[in-house]
């Protein structure tokens, strides 16, 4: 017996919407297999967890608390991968837009007019997440160094800066010692609505629009899906890669920024150890999950929210062991990214018949 | 010498297979005896590739049965296929190039042990060699060794596995006229020798030459079966396409116009750095055709290249209409009037996923109408692209599929719609019929001359002898890089280019 993938020549619909829900559905058995290891009640635990994330008015707002920083770099990122340029960097162009937004709120603040700090701490934000995505963008445009490589590096120097600057120069002088800078003046916290829910939720839907608009009614947008589609194909037909890959990058990174911003003005409102905790990364699979369609990151990023939620909800509910919200958020992506391998191929298992001839191995 | 006894191998009943929007094979019905060599003819999207990628493994088919020595049988992949003595060499093939042809056979072998007896191999391979006729030598590597030479390897791939039925993918497309003649003589030892022959083509004079009896696939199904003695050219051709088809093709006289494209004495080099073109030195004129004639790898590409923008020259310079555009950009070449048909259609001319509205559009997309400023005009882009498709009757005429859905013919119609619709005043093509069945090979032809006659100069790079004494007024010949030879088109013979493809230098053309 042999099991054979084949490359599905159209996606069936159904299998489109079959696909996630079915994988999500395994994902919760897996799940219920490492709870029950655990001693948990399965059931239970998917109660608390979605009680937790969606249940409540409260739940709902911290779900969307952790949506909005995937929302933002999945855009970044997704817009990048369209044109099949890898940044994995959305994690240090968050953190350098953080760095760029407490820079003003800290040290700008006093000499603005109140009602420009926080439009000054955006632009700076993003700036800074694009000028940090701009490194490994020239470095491919001009000399064809691996992207994968410098934006995965440039991560380690932007976390590694942020945990520099609140532990050393930053470092609150009257925080008794708490890692991190001192509150930011009110004037630089990002509106809220109601629970820790922020304005950056609508800059994300904002941001959503703009790339749907870029792709689909733009010069540029046409360029990144010929790009993506066959990079020998644009080249021929007189399309400059280097330089789309400066401009695409620069709004990957300024997107990354802004969600770097959002989170030290909207949440921590001080520049702090919660900003580097993986958005950047998560951002990846959320764009991956979404086919990078624009309208599908901003859902996904707000299920995968609530899977962050809910799984911290079992933590605290069950006093379980934080391993194991960790470990069932991991089955989660897991069985729903390699569910997109169903989508994608069709599989086909096949019984006995080549018993005959063993030595015989297929060339195409 | 007395006939062998054909016996029937594999008999198709009934073969139906569905791809989205397109019924590929429509109840084929199709015999295969040994002792013979069957063409299996028709257009591109006739379907014969199809057909033999179900009898190969590679497809299920949706109805009907494969009979193989009066049995029923399934396959379920090539494995299964070769296992039961079926092979296939593909259009493109699937070798290692860092590796030996005995390396490349054992690659494809399944074996249990960890050891290799390479010296048993490389026995076997020079054994089925000389009962084939089929020089191969075992321990060339696959980069040093000509297409025509790894067509052989892969044919010996399937024979080492014990195919005695053998399918061939449009076998000759890729090799010269010398080669094509050495491989019709080794297929016919293998037919005698009881192998059964099967050669996918559209060329008609491939059918005449190498095979015993053809079957015509038209849209799909079988139009006609016949014993090649008994047929001619004329009825194929007629059959394939269902209409008749004109061989020569009016040629108006050549009038030329001032000097439109010119390179002065170009060197370059190739993908891994070694010169590839070597003082190569040439005009056309407005109005002209000039044709470049040789053996693939000889430097064509990188000609093309050079003059697109696509390579930078290490000297010389390239000229259109006096302006020196040496070592410019893609976009530069396209903006100072060069139009570019790739001889790599789907690598290159197409982006073979994106709708074919996207792909007429890719040069004509930077002016208005269908950009103002910085935005596209989706609606402007469309009705564009509908223009294109009525104007080169590009079917199935659905601007919004993906373009790997269209055949062949049609990919190549889109290039040519797009490339001359945005030509003002130098073509440069890179085999433009390769690939094409006879009705569309006309069509680009006819749509060459018409582009001459309309004042552009036109490089045409082929390996196609015939094309290119059809409709260029001048030809060149490259070698290894060099213009072995130039001529106008009356005063040559084929056989001349031939010997100058061939790297002999002839005195009369040294000019």
């Amino acid at each position: 017996m042999k099991i054979s993938f084949e490359k599905r020549i159209e996606r069936s619909k159904l299998s489109v919407i079959m696909v996630p829900v079915i994988s999500f559905i395994l994902a919760l058995l897996s799940g219920a297999i490492i709870l029950l290891s655990f001693g948990v009640n399965p059931l239970q635990a998917y109660t608390v967890m979605i009680r937790g994330s969606l249940g409540s008015g409260y739940a709902l707002s911290e779900t969307l608390v952790k949506a909005i920083p995937l929302m933002l770099t999945g855009l970044g990122v997704s817009i990048s991968f369209r044109m099949l340029f890898w940044n994995i960097g959305a994690e240090g162009q968050l953190a350098m837009g953080g760095i760029a937004a407490s820079f003003v709120a800290l040290f700008l603040e006093k000499f603005l007019q109140p009602i420009l700090v926080l439009p000054t701490m955006f632009i700076s934000a993003i700036l800074a997440g694009a000028l940090w995505g701009l490194i490994p963008a020239s470095l491919k445009a001009i000399l064809g160094v691996n992207e994968i490589l410098t934006t995965l590096m440039m991560n380690y120097i932007a976390i590694l800066l942020v945990e520099y600057l609140y532990l050393g120069p930053w470092r609150d002088p009257e925080g008794y010692g708490f890692p991190g800078t001192a509150p930011f003046p009110k004037t630089a916290w990002l509106p809220r609505f109601t629970g820790r829910i922020h304005i950056g939720i609508i800059l994300a839907i904002l941001a959503a629009t703009l790339i749907w608009f870029i792709l689909n009614h733009t010069k540029r947008g046409y360029e990144i899906r010929i790009i993506g589609q066959n990079p020998r194909a644009a080249r021929y037909t007189g399309i400059n890669i280097g330089r789309n890959i400066l401009i695409v990058m620069l709004l990957s990174g300024g997107l990354a920024g802004i969600a770097g911003m959002a989170e030290v003005s909207g949440i921590a409102r001080r520049l702090c150890s919660g900003l580097t905790v993986g958005y950047g990364y998560t951002a990846i699979i959320v764009a991956w999950l979404a086919s990078l369609n624009p309208w599908g990151i901003l859902l996904i990023a707000f299920l995968i929210g609530g899977v962050f939620v809910g799984g911290d909800q079992i933590q605290i509910a069950m006093q379980t062991p934080a391993a194991v919200a960790q470990v069932l958020q991991g089955a989660i992506l897991f069985f729903m990214l390699g569910g997109t391998i169903f989508s994608n191929y069709r599989v086909r298992i096949i019984r006995g018949l080549e018993k005959n001839n063993p030595g015989a191995e297929p060339h195409g | 010498m007395i006939k062998p006894q054909k016996l029937k191998v594999v008999q198709l009943k009934s073969i139906t297979k569905k791809f989205p929007g397109v019924l590929a094979n429509d109840q084929v019905n199709l015999d295969i005896n040994n002792h013979e060599i069957l063409a299996l003819l028709g257009e591109n999207g006739a379907g014969k590739t199809t057909l033999m990628n179900v009898l190969a493994g590679l497809y299920n088919p949706d109805k009907g049965e494969i009979f193989l020595h009066g049995k029923p049988i399934k396959f379920h992949s090539p494995r299964d296929a070769i296992a039961n003595g079926i092979g296939m060499v593909h259009q493109h093939f699937m070798l290692v190039e860092s590796l030996t042809v005995a390396e490349n056979i054992v690659l494809s072998l399944q074996s249990k042990t960890l050891s290799l007896n390479l010296d048993r191999i490389r026995q076997e391979i020079s054994d089925l060699s000389n009962q084939y006729h089929m020089p191969v030598d075992p321990d060339a590597y696959i980069w040093q060794l000509s297409v025509g030479e790894q067509q052989r390897v892969e044919i010996m791939r399937l024979l080492y596995r014990g195919a005695d039925i053998l399918i061939l993918d449009e076998p000759t497309a890729v090799l010269t006229p010398k080669e094509a003649i050495e491989l019709a003589s080794v297929l016919r030892h293998m037919a005698n020798e009881g192998k059964a022959i099967i050669i996918i083509t559209h060329k008609l004079n491939e059918v005449m030459t190498f095979s015993d009896r053809v079957t015509i696939l038209r849209a799909g199904r079988v139009v006609d079966s016949m014993l090649t003695e008994k047929t001619s050219k004329e009825e194929l051709a007629h059959k394939m396409i269902g209409r008749k088809v004109l061989f020569q093709l009016e040629k108006p006289q050549c009038s030329p116009g001032p000097t439109v494209l010119e390179l002065e004495s170009v060197d370059a080099l190739n993908d891994k750095g070694l010169p590839a073109l070597r003082s190569i030195s040439f005009q056309i004129c407005s109005g002209e055709i000039l044709g470049v004639a040789g053996v693939a790898g000889n430097g064509q590409r990188e000609l093309a290249e050079v003059i697109t923008g696509l390579r930078s020259v290490t000297n010389g310079s390239v000229l259109v209409n006096g302006e020196d555009v040496t070592n410019c950009t893609p976009l530069e070449a396209i903006n100072t009037g060069i139009s570019h048909i790739p001889g790599d259609r789907i690598g290159v001319g197409l982006v073979a996923n994106l709708p074919v509205s996207d792909n007429l559009t890719m040069k004509a997309y930077r002016q208005p109408p269908i950009t103002r400023g910085l935005f596209l005009d989706s609606e402007k882009l469309h009705k564009f692209a509908e223009n294109l498709i009525r104007s080169f009757s590009i079917t199935p005429p659905l601007p919004e599929i993906p373009a790997r859905l269209l055949s062949g013919g049609n990919q190549q119609r889109l290039v040519l719609a797009r490339e001359i619709t945005a030509n003002q005043g130098v073509i440069i093509g890179v085999h433009p019929t390769r690939g094409l069945d006879v009705g569309a090979t006309e069509s680009v032809r006819c749509t060459l001359l018409d582009q001459r006659e309309h004042g552009a100069s036109v490089l045409l790079i082929s390996e196609d002898l015939e094309e290119i004494i059809q409709i260029s007024d001048r030809i060149l010949v490259l070698y290894n890089g060099l213009i072995m030879g130039r001529a106008s088109t009356a005063e040559i013979t084929l056989e001349e280019i031939g010997l100058l493809m061939a790297g002999q230098s002839l005195n009369k053309y040294n000019h």
